[in-house]
């Protein structure tokens, strides 16, 4: 009885929530140390009982830049501003990974965990949101990579604007979740969303200048190409770290402004959704 | 006392689909014409002008309950499948809104409904406790306290860093309560959970939750167990089809929900709907538990002989039909099957049977069952030939097994059948 007595346990009333509720931000930040389990979780989970192990996180992106590299400077040849190729796709790969795990593994994260939804009260929040976070150690990764082949091609960072760089890599994580807070709610009624998602990914990094310079895109449409948010952080971290390319213009802040808004129209659609997640999950 | 729970009013409806389009794919234009139209059917339920919500239908699982709960009583909720017990635990432990009402919860609710949930294989079992905790709601440093006293109770010291894959189920059940057990909720829900695990591990929960209610937190416990509700619980409510019939100390409430025979209770019936085509002439009517008075019962006790009765209609003759009934324990182990022309001279007579209606019954003798649940699965076949009928999980029902040989002894027995033997005791020396 004592124990019982130490702390005054916390009344929770529980009603039927209408319209827009409050996001209960403060239920989340109780539940902060779950976020962390859940990227801890995913990280020791993802190359067990593999032959290569850890290794993947940096096969994987080099073997894309090879094949980049092959098809878009060997035999494209494509502009690349005076970076080596190999430097100037991977500086892009960098941020265009971190959106493809969260596209990927955050659409399906609700329904990837719907044992944990169907049973046990938490944020909901906390499934997308950890799995954008998991995609931030194989980012880490690739960013001591990348450094590497800097050093490999003699290419020197741009000093001076690379305090921008954590602000690009916020603007790709608002990015990312975004996407996820909405795929990942509407996938709990319509798995159709699990269909699409090859074609989404394949078609979204070819509107995205990942292979290619942005500047191939001609004037009159860099606006338009600019609503793909990506596009900006692409742009952003190639800016931030090998300066070129133009930095913050109109085309940075179209880019900022859709990811912004679709990160906080996702913040609501996943938090009106939330309540019927257990119920047709 | 302050009141724990406090439940006004709630409800909670829940959409079904129409069975409408179940049978539409008969013809290859339907098909076309439904892939076509997918994208555009997409777009519209997505932005809420579904032209499927007008035949949707809304069912009440729960509705109208209203109770209070006192700090430190443990409540027992009975009622048979479906009649909102797991809905009104998924509403207390926030998992899912009520569609009305209110609630208020005084303190952290811990469920044992959760047993193992985020569980991961390739993960140690030190790993899983820290993981499980975490997504119950513990904070690590809580977990870091608890954690000599749950590999203790789990009693899988020796494996705690294997991955969980590697551990037998019983194993993996025990580390999972474990944990789930020291979660320490000021309320503390429990659902089922003595449908698992072997005798020794079951008796080992009774005892947790006997403790959890000495130390003056609040249980809600659900079971189909009448005789662990009687031990366990000093007050109980009945529920039946989504509304609160009674509130009463426990004896009074198991009293009347075993006696009253719930409407439905211990009987299927098949509507023309749900019938697939394929089986003609064969057409299931129902499907009946009996006691020995004769009435439709959900909850059967072992010392008493229990009759299977399966109705059903010919709309042809049909050679060589046998109808019959596969007899499994919840957890999917067979007990035994058994079919109506068994006996040769019934076969004789009813291996060719005309059109008309049918009863099938059988009398499964008295002292066969243990204590649990069961589930019926009936079968309606020419051997060898074709299969006209089958449902395989038709009907369930439990054995509430007061009077049963060994009472007298507190310890469950294993296995599904608790037979009376012909035991003799001689001194020969």
């Amino acid at each position: 009885m004592t124990e019982l007595t130490k702390h005054e346990p916390t009344t929770i009333y529980i009603k039927p929530s209408k319209g827009l509720a409050a996001l209960n931000l403060r239920d989340l930040w109780i539940y902060r140390e779950l976020i962390f389990f859940m990227v801890w979780r995913d990280v020791k989970v993802k190359y067990k009982q593999t032959l290569l192990g850890m290794a993947w996180a940096v096969i994987q992106p080099v073997m894309t830049m090879l094949i980049f590299t092959f098809l878009f400077d060997r035999v494209a040849k494509l502009p690349t501003e005076g970076i080596p190729y190999p430097v100037f796709s991977f500086t892009a790969l960098l941020p265009w990974g971190l959106f493809v795990v969260a596209l990927n593994q955050g659409s399906r994260s609700l329904v990837a965990h719907n044992n944990m939804v169907t049973k046990i009260y938490f944020p909901r929040l906390i499934l997308p949101i950890s799995s954008v976070f998991s995609g931030l150690v194989d980012f880490a990764i690739a960013f001591v990579i990348l450094v590497i082949l800097m050093l490999y091609y003699h290419v020197s960072p741009a000093w001076s604007l690379l305090w921008t760089l954590p602000l690009f890599l916020l603007l790709a994580i608002v990015t990312a979740l975004g996407v996820a807070l909405w795929l990942s709610a509407i996938n709990v009624q319509y798995r159709d969303v699990n269909q699409a998602l090859p074609f989404l990914t394949q078609f979204w990094l070819f509107a995205t200048p990942v292979a290619y310079s942005a500047t191939v895109i001609s004037e009159k449409w860099q606006i338009l190409y600019f609503l793909n948010p990506m596009a900006g952080v692409v742009n952003g971290f190639r800016w931030s770290l090998l300066g070129i390319g133009n930095g913050p213009d109109i085309t940075l802040w179209v880019s900022t402004g859709i990811s912004i808004l679709i990160f906080v129209s996702g913040l609501f659609y996943f938090r009106s959704m939330e309540k019927t997640f257990a119920d047709t999950i | 006392m302050t009141t724990a729970i406090s439940v006004n009013n709630i409800g909670k409806q829940y959409k079904i689909g129409a069975a409408e389009s179940k049978f539409r794919y008969n013809m290859l234009r339907d098909v076309i014409v439904d892939t076509v139209s997918a994208p555009i059917r997409l777009a519209k339920a997505m932005i809420g002008k579904s032209d499927r919500r007008q035949n949707q239908n809304y069912v009440w699982a729960l509705k109208d309950v209203s109770f209070d709960l006192e700090e430190g009583k443990v409540l027992g909720i009975v009622g048979r499948n479906g009649a909102g017990k797991s809905t009104l635990l998924k509403i207390l432990s926030r998992v899912t809104e009520p569609t009305i009402g209110t609630v208020s919860v005084r303190g952290r609710v811990g469920s044992l409904l959760e047993v193992g949930t985020g569980f991961h294989p390739e993960l140690t079992g030190r790993e899983n406790i820290y993981m499980n905790g975490a997504i119950l709601g513990m904070k690590r440093a809580e977990i870091d306290s608890k954690f000599d006293e749950i590999v203790d109770f789990s009693e899988v010291t020796q494996y705690i860093d294997t991955p969980v894959k590697r551990y037998s189920s019983g194993m993996y059940l025990r580390l999972a309560f474990a944990v789930a057990a020291h979660l320490e909720p000021e309320i503390l829900v429990v659902d089922e959970v003595l449908a698992v695990g072997d005798a020794e591990f079951q008796k080992k929960c009774l005892g947790k939750m006997g403790d959890v209610a000495q130390q003056g937190r609040t249980v809600l416990f659900v079971s189909h167990n009448m005789s662990a509700i009687l031990r366990l619980t000093q007050e109980a409510i009945v529920l039946n089809k989504g509304q609160m019939l009674m509130r009463a100390p426990t004896q009074e409430a198991v009293d009347f929900y075993l006696s009253s025979g719930q409407a439905q209770a211990g009987q299927r019936v098949w509507d023309v709907g749900d019938v697939p085509g394929s089986s003609a002439p064969f057409r299931p009517i129902s499907l009946r538990i009996k006691n020995r008075s004769g009435k439709a019962v959900d909850t059967v006790r072992s010392i008493e002989p229990i009759t299977v009765e399966f109705e059903y209609q010919l709309d042809a003759p049909v050679t060589g039909l046998r109808v019959g009934f596969y007899l499994s324990t919840m957890r999917g182990e067979y007990v035994l099957a058994s079919f109506d022309t068994d006996e040769p001279n019934l076969f004789e007579k009813f291996d060719s049977r005309k059109s008309g209606r049918y009863v099938s019954r059988a009398e499964i003798p008295a002292d066969i069952f243990n204590e649990g649940r069961y589930s019926i699965g009936v079968n309606a076949s020419s051997f060898g030939v074709r299969r006209y009928f089958m449902d395989e999980n038709a009907i369930a029902f439990n054995v509430d097994i007061s009077g049963a040989p060994g009472m007298h002894w507190s310890e469950p027995r294993v296995g599904p059948v608790r037979p009376r033997l012909a035991w003799k005791i001689e001194k020969i020396g």
